[in-house]
Formats: structure tokens, C-alpha cells, sequence
């Protein structure tokens, strides 16, 4: 009666065999490694490129271990982080700006498994070291800011249809538009209502005062959320490949956050400078009307001419600028320092959108010999990053800003505005920092505690059960076997929690083979023979094990509903863990057990210690 | 080997009484020490900044603590945090300084006084966020509570339920109103460990229960009392509760020793919910149910088809 068919024992043996070779690549560690990407998408990760790597290692006598090219980038491994950061340096100097040149940590594992699918588990930033950042985009800013760039618009159409207007006010995210009379007023309503679609208008007005009140529509409101996100992270990840980082992270999380995580980053805290550059560029007209020292005096003393504000350049010269926007950073798509080809004076070359290049030219056209200046703002401050004299009219989208700088500033310059602004200001809510040293000092503590508590349940269950103790640990190391490799297989990311999650979920599994183990007891204490106990014994404590685990699985699914970052690691694994042991508490353990005594026609024994019998049970 | 050689049920219904009143003034003391002293919340949840940092040799406190202060942080605490080169700084939100460059400011301040200093942790939780963490747990928690409600109550007759919920609720009382009494932290592994230590301990419940069902239902065991039953269903099971929790409880005494600073109080919650899920699942669920009226009719409703090995005597 204890005897699996055939098919029962191939499925046991088939999944221990998959599982150790899911598990293996995980035994082999990490290797130090460069990765080599291309920063613009017209390059690609090619074998020309790997050529190109590899003649530049060979010259530099590096020897890598292997050179590896996928997808996005080429990677060499090296035999120690000495030669990695060496090679890193060199690769970055030979092959220029145009890639990333990121240090980074490869799976140590032949090839053979690699090609098979079979990888290693991801280590979390808990593990490996690297910063974590949650993000907040002001949004509010962003609307507020896609409201006033519509005041403009709303000047423009009323001025071209001569309808007269008192001005155009905003309050927080709503614009005023005052008349004088009420047939101006229906008139301008008529106008802006069929001219701009993304604001809703409405008449307000009483006793000589007539107004019209417009904010945005619920639609545009949410198109303006979304592209303010989007522009966001996009310059986020431009931000991040000028860190050089291998694999980083950077998603959208709920409706205005932004994730970011950057494994392995061991500067934080120029990573932390660089993201935290929450600025955002706007390009104004210097108020020249303004431009006399009483005036000036008088702004910084508080009494800032109406229409203007008072910004510093970097010098610390003050500058009245006029408060209507003309450009915002987002209609930058290009920014490179270089050197003016008549004068060879150190410029900055920006490329704009369409948008932006034709907004551009009208405004250089109307404003030759004028100055323009070009804003920087962080966290609500304003810096003038240079004011320029507009020469000529400039169309086509190309702009050129030089005189007074040097190479260093033109380069600087090129950098904050192809990093590009941020559609809205972020803020970080949220950081977690694990320095390299104790990633690695996590990893021993996971791998010791797991250790450590499975060699004492080993003894435990041995002395206690005997040879049924032993067919226990077996299924029991097979279940740690069965969840690494299903890790390893959906490329889940392991955290410190998730490796305590390995060690409960352990100290749980092995609750089936011990309810088992004294059902069986049970079973033989009440008179049974052997094999019927040991038949018995698995039958009856099946709905026990499916009970046990049940609750707990709830709790599991409840934690990663709820949970977030490490928790909802440590959840993953719960779940799993509990899914693997039931199988390998019960099948996997009877698969053993069926193999050692079922195939005895006479067992008067079996090796489960010893079994008390009181008088009142006892034959 | 064999720990258990009981062979006459232990009479625990008999100390119903007494474990009520120990249960009560655990759960008194629990729920007084949560209202006055209040959970000491970790930084995930109160928002804040923790730094760990290491020294190359014993860190001297005053010193960081000075170097803290440079920054106009006076409320800020500076402890060892395992070993005494090892220091933990946590510094609370500060209306205005929201900027995550904060840590590097005090990494500034430390390194002024030693160069050698390592960061080698930041946790930087905003207010907000911290917020949201504290509204999931909780949400989490009632979410695990009425799965098991209702994963009982498919499972069991209602009283047997109720008597379930209410001995593991009275769990993550005593498991919260200990980190409360002894001020340990409470952050976001802790719930996640009350939360896994819910699901596991409600199973003992149900273990008890099914024996008192299938004992209910033995025609042998007809004239036995109510008590009598309870006494036996759980003289019955407690090898196996013993040995499984012990089980679980090596491992999670293997997190505790070896675990560090990082995973103590993890390993710490989940000892006491193991410990305290043996003693609440048997003898608090117990006599609940002896106390909702649980009698043989409740259970000798529909009966399901008898299995053949459980006849007993036939006349």
C-alpha cells in the first residue's frame, strides 16, 4: 500500500534534478565586470562595439575573463575589482561620452547555464549595497505652471480679436481675466472658449466688475499630470546615466511618484547631488525698462517694479527679470558645449523643438539687442544662468550662447540644461542607503541564521524521529532546493527580509513532516502494523498540513498586498515557501519513505524512535 | 526519544479559570501599556532619518552627539547599535529640512572629528510616507483577520470561530503591548512578522478544534462532559503543538543569535507570537468555546458519511 507508481517517483526525481540546476548559478557568486552601454539610441550594443572593447582591454594589457554582448551592452568580466575599475576608467576615456561606462557585477556561472535560462537570484539593494529613492513630483507646481503658460495665450488671442481687457491674474491655479464692460467680456468668452479647449471659462462679474475665471479642464488637468511624470523620469534617467550605473531602476509608482533605485552606486553622495537637482529652467526677457541702479536699489530693498522679479546671476550681479515666461526647459532638446566658429569663444549650442524654435524666433525678432536670460530654479530659488544679448533674429531651433565664459561654466551650462529641467519640482520622501560593506555583511547574516537553525533542526529531528527524521531533513533541504530554484527562476528579488522569509518559512515547513512523523506514531501506538500506520499517517495528517498552511498563506498574500519594498519580499517568499513545502513535506518525503520500506512485504519496525504506549492503549 | 508519556488527559478545563485571569492580565497590562507608553515606532512609520555608521575603533557618543548638535538636531539620539564601533543616529523630521542631502550633511560634521568614519546605512522616510506605511499595516492586519474569520467560519461552526479569532487577536495584543512595555522598535519587519505569526498560530486553533470535533462525534467517547472533551482533544495534540512550534522556534532562535541588530526584533515578535500562539490557541480558545455553549448537538448536524475506520463499537 505504500508504493508509488512509477510516474510518482520520475515527477520527484524530475523536480529535485530542475531544481538543483535553478539553484546552481546562485552557488557560484559574482564576479567584478564593466558594462558598456550606448548613451543615444542611434548607437547600438554590437559586435563592433565588443570589437572595439576588446582592442582597447587588449592595449591597456587587461585581461579580461570574458566579454559578453546582449541586448543593451557589452560586458567583460574581470579577476578582481583592482583591474575592473582600472579597465572602467580607461573604456570611459577611450570610447568618450557617447557611452555609459558602468561598474557592475556578473554572474560567475558557466556559460552553459547562463544559456539555459538558469540564473541567479537578483540581490536586493539590502544585499548588494545601493541607494533607494521614492520621489514626489509636485504636481500642484506643474499645474500651476501649465496654467500660467496659458495667460500668455489668452494676451495673444485677445489682443490679435482688439478686445479689450483689464489683465490677466493668476490665484494658485485659477487665471482672472478683468473687462470693463459686459459685452467685452461675452465677446472674449465667446473667443477663448472656441480658441482654447484645454481651459474651462466661466462669467463671473457684478456691479461694474466683469470678470472671466478659467482653469484647466479635468482632462487636461490629467494630461498635464501625466506628461509632467513622464518628463520627469525621462530626465531622471538622463541624470542616471551620467552616474554610470549599471542597472538601475526608475518607474512610475502611483499617479506623481517616481522610484528609483541605483544598485551597487557607491558614491551616494554625488548620486543624491546629481537626483536631487530638483531645478527647472525657464527662459525670460530681462526687464530693460528696469535696468537703472535706483530701481535695482529699490528691488532689493523690497520694491520690485510690478510685471518684474529680482534674480542674481551667478556673480552676484542682481538682474530684474520680466515675470512672463517665454520658453520652459522641457522644449529643450539638446544642449552641447563647444566653441563659437568665428570668435572661438567658449558657447553652449541648444536645440529646440519645433515648438520651441518658432516661439523662439518671433521672440528674437521682436527683441534684437535685447537681453534674454535664462533662469535656473531649485527648490523655489532662481539663478540666473546667463543672460545673453540677443544679435539676430534665430530661427530654426538652433541656439548658440557665448561671451562670458570659460570652457568649464560651458560645459556646466551644457550639462544642467541637457540634463534637462524637470517638468515640476521633486522632492525625495523617501531613501534607503545600504553601503557596500554591510550588503555584504547582510548576505552572511541571511546565509548564517538559515544555516545554523536548519544543521539544529537536522539534529533535532534525527534524534528525536530517527531514520523518519532523516527522510524529513531530506525533503526539507529539498524544499529549500525547490524555493531557491523558483527564485532564481521568476528572477525575484531577494532581500534580507526575503532570506529571514527562507528561514521562517523553513522552521514552518518542517511543522508537516513533524505532523506526519507523530501521526504515524499515533497510528502505531494504536495497534497498527507498520506499513497501514505509515499509509495512515500521511492520509490523516494531509487535511492538518493543508489547514496549517491555508491561514498562513492568507497572511502571506496580505503582506504583499499591502506591504512594500522589503516587506513585500519577505512575503513573496512566504507565499512560495509555503506552495514548495507542501509539496515537499508531502510528496517528496513519501516518495522517500515509499522507496525504503514500501517495496517490504514484512516490516514488524520501522524507524521512527521510540513509541510509547500507555496500559490503556497498549496490547 | 519520546517527550510525552501522558496517558490520562490533563483536567485543563478544570484551570479555566486561571488561565482566563492570566490571560486577562497579560491583555490588561498589554492594552495599559499601549495607551500610556504608546509603541515606539521605527522610522518607517514616524518618518525621519536613521543613519548607521561605523568607526574603525569604539565610537565615543559624546562626540557624535556634539557633532549632531552642530547641525541644530538637539533631539536627535546617538546609540551603539551592536557592537560599540557601530553607531545609530536617528534624527526626527524636521519641519523644513525635507532634503535627503541631510545625511550627507552629518556624514560632513562625523568626518570632521574622524575621517575614517563608514556610512553604511540611511533610511530617510518622510512624513507622508511614513504615513501611508502605518495606514497599510493596518489596513494588512484587518485584511489577515477577516481572511481567517471567514476561512474558519467556512471551516468551522461559529463558535469555534469566534473562540479562534479572539485567542490570536488576544496574540498580537500581548505581541504589540510587549514591544509597547519594553519600548522595543517597532518598524515595518515587526508587522510583517505579527502578521506571518497570525496566520501561522490561528492553524494550532484549528488543530484542537478538529479533534474536539472528531472527539465529539466518537461514539466511545459519548459520556464524556464538555470539559472532559476539551481536555482530551488537547492532551491528544500537545505533542505534536509542542514539537512543531519547537520546531519553527529553533529556526527562529537561530534569527535571534545570529540574525544581528537587523533582524532581533523580527526574530524577537516572532518568538513571543510562537510562544504566546501554544498558550492562546489551546487554553484561551478553549474555554471560550466552553463558554459559548458548545454542545454535541452543535456538531451532530449534518454529520459527514462516517469513515470506515472510525466506527468504533457497534452493538
Amino acid at each position: 500500500m505504500n508504493r508509488y507508481p512509477l510516474w510518482k517517483y520520475v515527477v520527484v526525481a524530475a523536480a529535485m534534478v530542475l531544481g538543483l540546476f535553478y539553484t546552481l548559478p546562485n552557488f557560484f557568486g559574482e564576479v567584478p565586470a564593466v558594462q558598456i552601454s550606448p548613451l543615444r539610441a542611434t548607437l547600438k550594443a554590437d559586435t563592433a562595439l565588443m570589437g572595439r572593447v576588446e582592442e582597447i582591454l587588449k592595449k591597456g594589457a587587461f585581461q579580461p575573463t570574458g566579454i559578453f554582448l546582449d541586448l543593451q551592452s557589452v560586458k567583460a568580466r574581470f579577476a578582481d575589482t583592482d583591474t575592473q575599475i582600472r579597465a572602467k576608467d580607461v573604456l570611459q576615456k577611450q570610447l568618450g561620452e557617447d557611452y555609459i561606462v558602468a561598474l557592475n557585477l556578473l554572474s560567475n556561472s558557466p556559460a552553459w547555464l547562463s544559456s539555459l535560462g538558469a540564473l541567479p537570484m537578483y540581490l536586493g539593494l539590502d544585499l548588494r549595497g545601493g541607494v533607494h529613492f521614492l520621489l514626489q513630483v509636485d504636481m500642484r507646481a506643474a499645474l500651476d505652471k501649465k496654467v500660467e503658460s496659458f495667460a500668455g495665450d489668452i494676451r495673444t488671442n485677445l489682443r490679435e480679436k482688439r478686445i479689450q481687457y483689464g489683465g490677466v491674474n493668476r490665484a494658485g491655479p485659477v487665471l482672472t481675466v478683468r473687462f470693463r464692460d459686459e459685452a467685452m467680456r461675452d465677446r472674449a468668452l465667446a473667443e477663448l472658449t472656441r480658441t482654447i479647449p484645454d481651459l474651462a471659462f466661466t462669467a463671473e462679474g457684478d456691479a461694474g466688475q466683469y470678470r472671466i475665471v478659467a482653469a484647466l479642464k479635468p482632462e487636461a488637468r490629467r494630461r498635464t499630470q501625466d506628461f509632467a511624470l513622464q518628463q520627469n523620469i525621462t530626465t531622471l534617467r538622463n541624470r542616471v546615466n551620467e552616474l554610470g550605473v549599471a542597472e538601475p531602476i526608475i518607474q512610475q509608482q502611483g499617479a506623481d511618484r517616481v522610484v528609483v533605485q541605483l544598485p551597487g552606486v557607491q558614491d551616494t553622495a554625488k548620486a543624491k547631488d546629481i537626483l536631487g537637482r530638483t531645478a527647472t529652467l525657464e527662459v525670460r526677457m530681462v526687464a530693460e525698462e528696469h535696468l537703472n541702479p535706483a530701481t535695482i536699489q529699490a528691488a532689493i530693498a523690497g520694491q520690485v517694479p510690478f510685471g518684474a522679479e529680482l534674480y542674481y546671476e551667478r556673480d552676484g550681479t542682481p538682474l530684474l527679470v520680466r515675470k512672463q515666461v517665454v520658453l520652459t526647459g522641457e522644449r529643450i532638446t539638446d544642449a552641447q558645449p563647444g566653441f563659437d566658429n568665428q570668435t572661438n569663444e567658449p558657447a553652449v549650442h541648444i536645440t529646440l523643438d519645433g515648438v520651441g524654435a518658432r516661439i523662439f524666433q518671433q521672440v528674437t525678432r521682436e527683441n534684437v539687442g535685447k537681453r534674454m536670460a535664462i533662469l535656473l530654479f531649485e527648490k523655489g530659488k532662481g539663478e540666473v544662468v546667463t543672460a545673453p544679448v540677443i544679435r539676430t533674429e534665430i530661427g530654426g531651433g538652433r541656439v548658440q550662447i557665448s561671451g562670458r565664459m570659460n570652457t568649464q561654466e560651458a560645459k556646466d551650462i551644457a550639462l544642467l540644461l541637457r540634463a534637462g529641467a524637470l517638468a515640476a519640482p521633486m522632492e525625495i520622501i523617501e531613501e534607503r542607503t545600504v553601503g557596500p560593506s554591510l550588503g555584504a555583511e547582510n548576505i552572511r547574516i541571511g546565509f548564517q541564521s538559515t544555516w545554523y537553525g536548519f544543521a539544529a533542526l537536522t539534529v533535532f529531528m534525527i534524534a528525536y524521529y530517527m531514520l523518519f527524521g532523516v527522510f524529513s531533513i531530506v525533503a526539507l533541504a529539498s524544499n529549500v532546493l525547490f524555493l531557491v530554484a523558483l527564485l532564481s527562476l521568476l528572477q525575484a528579488t531577494l532581500t534580507l527580509p526575503g532570506m529571514a522569509g527562507i528561514a521562517l518559512t523553513l522552521g514552518m515547513a518542517i511543522d508537516a513532516n513533524v505532523l506526519i512523523n507523530e501521526r504515524v506514531r499515533e497510528e502505531l501506538r494504536g495497534g497498527n502494523t507498520p506499513q497501514a500506520a505509515i499509509h495512515a499517517g500521511y492520509d490523516r495528517a494531509w487535511g492538518t498540513i493543508l489547514d496549517s498552511n491555508i491561514t498562513t498563506l492568507i497572511a502571506g498574500l496580505a503582506l504583499f498586498a499591502f506591504g512594500s519594498g522589503p516587506v513585500k519580499g519577505f512575503a513573496v517568499v512566504l507565499c512560495l515557501g509555503i506552495l514548495t513545502s507542501i509539496f515537499s513535506a508531502v510528496v517528496v518525503s513519501r516518495a522517500i519513505v515509499n522507496l525504503y520500506y514500501g517495496s517490504r512485504r514484512r516490516l514488524d519496525h520501522v524507524s521512527i524512535g521510540q513509541v510509547w504506549k500507555t496500559a490503556a492503549h497498549g496490547k | 526519544m519520546e517527550w510525552f508519556r501522558i496517558s490520562r488527559d490533563i483536567p485543563f478545563m478544570r484551570h479555566a479559570l486561571l488561565f482566563n485571569i492570566i490571560s486577562v492580565v497579560t491583555f490588561v497590562v498589554a492594552v495599559g501599556s499601549l495607551a500610556t507608553r504608546g509603541l515606539n515606532l521605527g522610522v518607517d512609520f514616524t518618518g525621519g532619518t536613521v543613519m548607521e555608521v561605523a568607526y574603525s575603533e569604539a565610537a565615543d557618543l559624546d562626540k557624535v552627539r556634539e557633532a549632531v548638535a552642530r547641525l541644530g538636531f538637539t533631539d536627535a539620539s546617538v546609540q551603539n547599535f551592536g557592537t560599540s564601533r557601530d553607531v545609530l543616529i536617528r534624527l526626527p523630521v524636521k519641519e523644513g529640512v525635507t532634503s535627503a542631502q541631510l545625511s550627507e550633511r552629518v556624514m560632513e560634521q562625523l568626518r570632521k572629528d574622524d575621517p575614517k568614519v563608514e556610512m553604511r546605512r540611511v533610511e530617510f522616510v518622510g512624513p507622508q510616507v511614513g504615513r501611508e506605511l502605518f495606514e497599510n499595516g493596518a489596513l494588512a492586519l484587518l485584511f489577515v483577520s477577516i481572511g481567517i474569520v471567514l476561512y474558519l467560519w467556512l471551516r468551522f461552526e461559529w463558535k469555534f470561530g469566534v473562540a479562534a479569532i479572539i485567542a490570536n487577536l488576544h496574540d498580537v495584543i500581548i505581541i504589540v503591548g510587549l514591544f509597547s512595555l519594553f519600548q522595543w522598535e517597532f518598524s515595518l519587519p515587526v508587522l510583517a512578522a505579527v502578521l506571518a505569526i497570525l496566520g501561522y498560530s490561528v492553524n494550532e486553533s484549528v488543530v484542537v478544534f478538529d479533534r474536539v470535533r472528531e472527539t465529539f462525534r466518537n461514539r466511545r467517547m459519548r459520556n464524556l462532559t464538555v470539559p472532559q472533551i476539551l481536555d482530551h482533544a488537547i492532551t491528544r495534540t500537545m505533542s505534536r503543538t509542542i514539537i512543531t512550534h519547537g520546531s519553527t522556534q529553533i529556526m527562529v532562535c537561530s534569527m535571534l543569535v545570529f540574525g544581528g541588530e537587523t533582524l532581533f526584533y523580527f526574530a524577537l515578535a516572532l518568538t513571543i507570537g510562537i510562544l504566546f500562539g501554544i498558550y492562546s490557541s489551546v487554553l484561551v480558545a478553549s474555554p471560550i468555546v466552553m463558554y459559548l455553549g458548545v454542545s454535541r448537538e452543535d456538531l451532530a448536524r449534518p454529520e459527514p458519511a462516517r469513515k470506515p475506520d472510525e466506527t468504533g463499537a457497534v452493538i
